[in-house]
């Protein structure tokens, strides 16, 4: 029996702006066992990076109930949320956002300085290789293309061996090759190590790698469904 | 990788305003350092020449009291005269261990100062003068052969100028006189230095002044007997007494209105310094949102944004404290100068007087002073909202 590692029911979130509210996402009931991969798609508006971000522990949701491994979050305190994040969670963004003062093995490492673990440039490297970029570890990112960039991305998040792991638009700004390379480390963290991958993108390609399909419209789930190719 | 690391690395991102701010740090601490060592430094030149002046009061002609604490340290200013008479009655006087009369005149030299004109000092003075200064030792030859005489001393410095030594002939420009050099003082560190001594008797005679002082140096038996003995002659019409609480008095109130001006200005460098700082750490805060929201969405808690964006304000100061007290202690010389050139009377010795304390007391108070204009940056930053700060570049 697999484990749930996130469920929400009627998980609404709703940003206050000074002349109006915004209801970003709206009643979301949504299950995700450890191993699932999902792509949640959908228009540009529809609610995705907000549902990705709750989901993640970046922040308070309005209403509902949010568990992640069997918690109760949705009305969490910041200092949860946080130790949240440093033992289950990981972020892979669209424009990277790697801390351009820091070489390749550093960004690696932040994550693990902050969590309080131990780390070494053994193990940095090893995950730099683990992404393909074993030759890139002194480099600062204005050193790297868009796809190592990313990569570096990739292996900071697993740098603290995390449980799931958010990635927003993750080849948003990547060329077709780069985006490939992307696709293919994500389905290999996925089949061969079992990490849980919740992904949002407009790439059908990406899409199609997931097990699961969520479509976003004006902050509802209006379907989904199982990919085919993914069995 | 510490926060530290994260810190430094940031400040070198942004080089030129890094360095920018570092500056203005540095000067804000240089020109406090500078003013605790012109503190320290003025008032130990001053205790000195006080301490040196061998007696504790003076008597001189009734004038403005500037004038006479001026003269009693330096010999000159706009001179007023008493009648020799008054010497003869004090010196019966029981409580006094030590009495000697002194006759200053300054003669405008048109050759001095490399041709700029300058003022050569003269003081007439009788043998009581050295009993008074038992430091004032000859370099050089000795007393004056009589008690009128065309000779005189030379003060240390006032040879070293001249080229003088003992046995050769001085003129005297402004009087048209010759007088014969008998010795020259070793270096007393006091205006002494700078003085030429003529017997009383041949001060009167060749500025045409009979009979006449300008001050009677008074050294008491007791020095708690001061006040008593002050209070007496008060009563004689004509004079006036000074003593040395009231010089140093006299002069630190001449000086405050210098000193107020530099600690203004030190009160102002620092507090441009702190709000340059808060403003260079809070538009690099501002900058760097998306990044901090990512370190957040990392597993930064707010406590390590914090510390983070406080390191680099305080690594601001550090380096800014460093290089500041780097910069007093290299520019003294230059501090010195300044000073010396703007203040009304300047104690011999060093006027800026750096002592290890000053250092270490401004380098601490700097990096509190980034400590506390570190906080509201620091603050502003670990407040940020994840979402919102990750999100607020796209």
């Amino acid at each position: 029996m697999k484990t749930c590692v996130i469920k929400t029911e009627k998980l609404t979130k709703v940003y206050q702006l000074p002349a109006e509210q915004i209801q970003a996402v709206r009643d979301i009931d949504l299950e995700i066992n450890a191993g699932d991969f999902i792509a949640i798609m959908g228009p540009s508006g529809s609610g995705k990076t907000t549902l990705l971000d709750s989901l993640g522990c970046l922040g308070k949701v309005t209403s509902g109930s949010l568990k992640v491994m069997g918690k109760e979050v949705s009305q969490a305190h910041e200092r949860t949320l946080v130790s949240m994040r440093r033992e289950f969670i990981s972020f892979v963004f669209q424009d990277f956002l790697l801390i351009p003062t820091l070489t390749a093995a550093e960004n690696v490492e932040l994550p693990l300085y902050f969590a309080r673990k131990p780390y070494n440039r053994e193990k940095t490297i090893e995950v730099l290789k683990k992404v393909g970029l074993g030759h890139r570890v002194n480099h600062l990112p204005k050193e790297l293309s868009g796809g190592e960039k990313q990569r570096v991305a990739i292996a900071r998040a697993l740098a603290t061996s995390p449980k799931i792991l958010f990635a927003d638009e993750p080849t948003g700004n990547l060329d077709t090759k780069s985006s490939q390379q992307i696709f293919d480390l994500f389905r290999k963290l996925n089949k061969d190590d079992g990490l849980t991958l919740v992904v949002t993108t407009h790439n059908p390609a990406l899409g199609a790698l997931a097990g699961r399909i969520i479509y976003l419209k004006d902050g509802k789930i209006v379907s989904r469904e199982e990919s085919s190719l993914y069995a | 990788m510490k926060v530290l690391a994260i810190a430094f690395k940031n400040l070198r991102r942004k080089k030129i305003r890094s360095s920018l701010t570092i500056g203005g740090v540095a000067v804000a601490v240089a020109v406090l350092v500078s003013l605790f060592g012109f503190d320290a430094g003025y008032q130990r030149g001053l205790d000195n020449d006080i301490d040196k002046l061998g007696y504790h009061l003076l008597v001189t002609a009734k004038g403005c009291p500037y004038e006479a604490a001026t003269l009693m340290l330096k010999g000159g200013g706009g001179l007023r005269y008493m009648e020799e008479d008054i010497y003869r009655k004090i010196i019966a006087d029981p409580r006094i261990d030590k009495i000697t009369p002194q006759l200053v005149s300054s003669v405008y030299n048109q050759e001095g100062a490399e041709g700029r004109g300058a003022f050569s000092l003269y003081m007439g003075i009788e043998k009581s003068y050295i009993e008074l200064k038992p430091w004032s030792k000859f370099k050089s030859g000795g007393w004056f052969s009589g008690s009128d005489v065309d000779e005189a001393i030379m003060g240390y410095e006032a040879a070293e100028v001249e080229q003088r030594s003992a046995g050769d002939k001085i003129f005297v420009a402004g009087i048209n006189k010759v007088l014969t050099v008998t010795g020259i003082f070793e270096r007393t560190g006091t205006q002494d230095d700078g003085i030429l001594f003529i017997p009383l008797a041949t001060a009167q005679r060749i500025f045409e002044l009979p009979n006449k002082l300008t001050g009677i140096g008074i050294k008491l038996k007791d020095i708690r007997t001061i006040a008593a003995f002050e209070e007496d002659l008060f009563n004689v019409p004509g004079i006036q007494v000074v003593s040395l609480a009231q010089v140093r008095g006299t002069i630190l109130n001449l000086v405050s209105s210098a000193r107020a001006m530099a600690s203004s200005v030190a009160l102002i460098a620092i507090f441009i310094a702190v709000i340059g700082v808060t403003n260079t750490i809070l538009m690099s805060v501002f900058e760097r949102t998306r990044e901090i929201g990512v370190m957040k969405a990392l597993g930064a808690s707010s406590v390590d944004i914090f510390k983070v964006i406080w390191t680099e304000t305080i690594l601001i100061c550090v380096f800014g404290g460093a290089a500041g007290v780097l910069l007093a202690v290299l520019g003294s010389n230059l501090v010195e100068h300044i000073i010396r050139q703007a203040l009304p009377y300047a104690p011999a010795g060093r006027l800026v007087f750096i002592k290890p304390i000053f250092l270490v007391v401004s380098f601490i108070s700097t990096v509190v002073m980034g400590l506390v204009a570190g906080t509201y940056p620091a603050l502003r930053a670990s407040l940020m909202k994840p979402i919102e700060a990750i999100r607020s570049g796209e």
